[in-house]
């Protein structure tokens, strides 16, 4: 299918359904105070009730040639410079939540941005059924394409790639127009907070106790054994020190971490020039280059160089992937940064390598760095007040921004960790 | 008149057939999904039901079988048509054989409750069944959508679903070597990883079955890897 005939096809499909809600507007203008009334009792008129009344209402209103239908002429004649050229496409556009008109064999017809942009290919004349697998979906699309109710509502939740969770309404639109909708509302937010409560717990108090243990530990030998040496007391505070460090950072990772898996989707991003933003990222962990005493070195392409996204959280990203190359890749002396353009990948990715020559990672830990707390030697990295959450964090933001994470390494010869953004 | 009511009938069970197997992809992600929340929770109960849910898949397999044999003696189908039957015969059997595969890990659950494991274990276990079901639902979304030109990202993440097992592999032979009392439970998980990875190859399979279905031909194989050093992707590819 190319997508110029999808494109045509879909037109096609829209004046359709426009035609018919004009043949159907005395029962439509019924469906209205139904739908209004419905959704008014339910949790008052969102958005998408008031959208779904206005492209109702405007199907009425629409001006007409034939003689009895004169009194909705007179109101046509009031509405009319405001709802002239309104479209069902941008009806449908206008409302923020995803929505799909589909018709009896269960096909698409139309899909608004916002439902393209939650589950992706939903081309018009693929079937719906076999879209939305979910056994609950499938009995709901089903028992309103074969006319056993009118409307229903159930929840839905997707797991993968990112979880999120739906209330679900499909409805038959008006009587006979052979068209049926399905609007999605998002719960995720309500859900998420639920589970990052709990989650948020869980984490932190497994984390936080061996900090907590070796703290309270060195504070009884301070008051006991070591009361008296100087040398040990200094040394402690130290190691005490340390380890506060580490807990304000588990727990500012962990919250960031958090924030994040509260809110999947990227707000609209802005364009974002990557050599400036890596640049930034350098001069920000100057300090800690030069307290590892790491070199670094930038090979970045002479074009300007623009990606979408949230400036913060990329940065974020550069700044985990750095530190760590700084910290781990530390007894290479050297960091070598590089930007390549969208010319220089066959699939026209533009990617920004972090590569460090210290002691490489192991093959069998690779494909796990990026899991919540994971790290391959735990002791070298809480010497260095890791918390494991970095990488999670980099994983995370990238698959916000559709962008992907790929490590190599060879043992001995230190890790590259690469950011491919997809062509814009 | 005539011939036109034919074809339309024909296309029905046609479609039945594809309707049939998108419900059985619902059936067996959501088996699979929840097999491993029972596991990561220690939820008999649930995995019970994933248990008892396996039946219906079964019981849909053994239908499209029939409709098919049915069509096939009735219409005697050719070319697209004959691969589109085919290719249900094939995927069905995919799709019960994942469904076995997370009734065999929901069956381990109380096994594996009985000796709690280190949380990391679990979190690899997760990010593996993670992307197996990410695999899988990309896959069946191709089904929907036919578009079977970017379908080499089955490939990628086949690879990636390789390594991380190979990883949690590693790591449950370490605690099984430290202490003889992990072995039994590990061992459960050890099965519970091996099945996730094979629910990624039945994904990859009916991956192929469609290419071949909408093509006509077999998908290219695999490109050669550009170099040896170790390397892993890691991303939630959209198709
Ligand atoms: N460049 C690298 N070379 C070698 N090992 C690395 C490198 N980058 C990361 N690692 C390993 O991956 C593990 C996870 O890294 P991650 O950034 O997620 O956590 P961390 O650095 O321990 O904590 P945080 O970043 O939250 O302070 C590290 O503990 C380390 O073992
Ligand atoms: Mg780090």
């Amino acid at each position: 299918m190319t997508e110029a005939s999808n494109e045509k096809r879909g037109r096609r499909m829209m004046r359709l359904f426009i035609h018919r809600f004009r043949q159907n507007r005395w029962m439509l203008a019924a469906a209205v105070v139904c739908v209004l009334a419905v959704h008014m009792i339910a949790d008052g008129a969102g958005p998408v009730a008031i959208a779904i009344a206005v492209l109702l209402v405007c199907a009425a209103l629409a001006p007409s040639r034939m003689p009895r239908e004169r009194a909705a002429e007179a109101v046509a004649a009031a509405g009319h410079h405001a709802l002239e050229g309104m479209s069902g496409e941008h009806l449908a556009a206008a409302v923020t939540d995803p929505l799909i008109v589909f018709d009896g064999d269960g096909a698409i017809v139309h899909a608004n941005q916002a439902a393209f942009d939650a589950f992706g290919n939903l081309t018009p004349g693929i079937l719906l059924l076999l879209k939305f697998r979910a056994p609950e979906m499938q009995e709901m699309i089903q028992s309103v394409l074969f006319g056993r109710v009118s409307s229903r509502e159930i929840d839905y939740v997707e797991r993968v790639p990112i979880e999120r969770a739906f209330r679900v309404t499909a409805s038959a639109v008006g009587r006979g127009t052979g068209l049926y909708v399905l609007v999605f509302k998002d719960q995720s937010e309500a859900r998420r907070i639920d589970r990052m409560r709990a989650d948020f717990i869980a984490n932190a108090s497994h984390e936080l106790r061996t900090p907590l243990a070796s703290i309270s530990g060195f504070v009884e030998t301070l008051r006991g054994p070591a009361r008296d040496d100087a040398a040990a007391r200094d040394h402690f505070l130290q190691i005490m020190q340390n380890q506060t460090v580490r807990m304000a950072r588990l727990i500012d990772d962990l919250l960031s971490l958090s924030r994040l898996e509260m809110r999947p989707t990227l707000k609209p991003g802005v364009r974002i020039d990557l050599r400036g933003l890596v640049q930034n990222v350098i001069d920000s962990l100057a300090p800690l280059a030069a307290e590892t005493g790491v070199s670094i070195e930038r090979d970045f392409p002479d074009m300007t160089l623009e990606v979408y996204g949230d400036r913060d959280e990329l940065f974020q990203v550069f700044e985990n992937l750095l530190e760590n190359a700084c910290k781990y890749g530390q007894s290479g002396g050297r960091v070598a940064i590089s930007i390549a353009g969208p010319l220089s990948s066959p699939e026209g990715e533009t990617t920004v390598t972090i590569r460090d020559f210290g002691p490489g990672i192991a093959e069998e830990h690779i494909p796990r760095l990026t899991e919540r707390f994971y790290r391959v030697d735990a002791g070298a990295s809480r010497a260095q007040k890791g918390t494991g959450l970095g990488l999670a964090i980099v994983k995370h933001i990238l698959a916000r921004h559709n962008a992907r994470l790929s490590i190599r390494s060879t043992l001995g010869e230190g890790a590259a960790f690469t950011v491919h953004f997809p062509p814009a | 008149m005539q011939s036109h009511h034919i074809v339309s009938a024909y296309d029905d069970e046609l479609k039945f057939l594809t309707r049939k197997i998108a419900a059985m992809g619902g059936h067996a992600e959501r088996m699979v999904d929840q097999a491993i929340v029972a596991l990561v929770n220690a939820d008999p109960e649930l995995a019970q039901q994933v248990v008892r849910d396996d039946a219906t898949l079964d019981e849909a397999e053994r239908e499209i079988d029939d409709r098919a044999i049915v069509i096939i003696a009735k219409r005697q189908p050719v070319a697209g048509d004959l691969r589109e039957i085919i290719g249900a015969i094939r995927i069905s059997a995919d799709l019960e054989r994942v469904g076995d595969l997370g009734k065999n890990v929901a069956k381990r659950v109380v096994a594996v409750a009985e000796g709690r494991q280190p949380v990391s274990l679990y979190r690899g276990l997760q990010a593996l069944a993670e992307l197996a079901l990410t695999q899988l639902k990309e896959v069946l979304d191709v089904y929907a959508s036919r578009s079977v030109e970017r379908i080499e990202f089955v490939r990628d993440r086949d690879n990636q679903i390789d390594a991380m097992y190979t990883s949690l592999f590693r790591e449950l032979l370490t605690y099984m070597m430290e202490d003889p009392r992990n072995i039994t439970p590990c061992t459960h998980l050890l099965f519970c990883a091996k099945n996730i990875e094979r629910i990624g190859d039945h994904a990859t399979n009916i991956a192929e079955t469609i290419y071949y279905v909408v093509t006509g031909d077999q998908m290219p194989p695999e490109r050669p890897k550009q170099d040896k050093t170790h390397r892993v992707t890691l991303a939630v590819d959209t198709q």
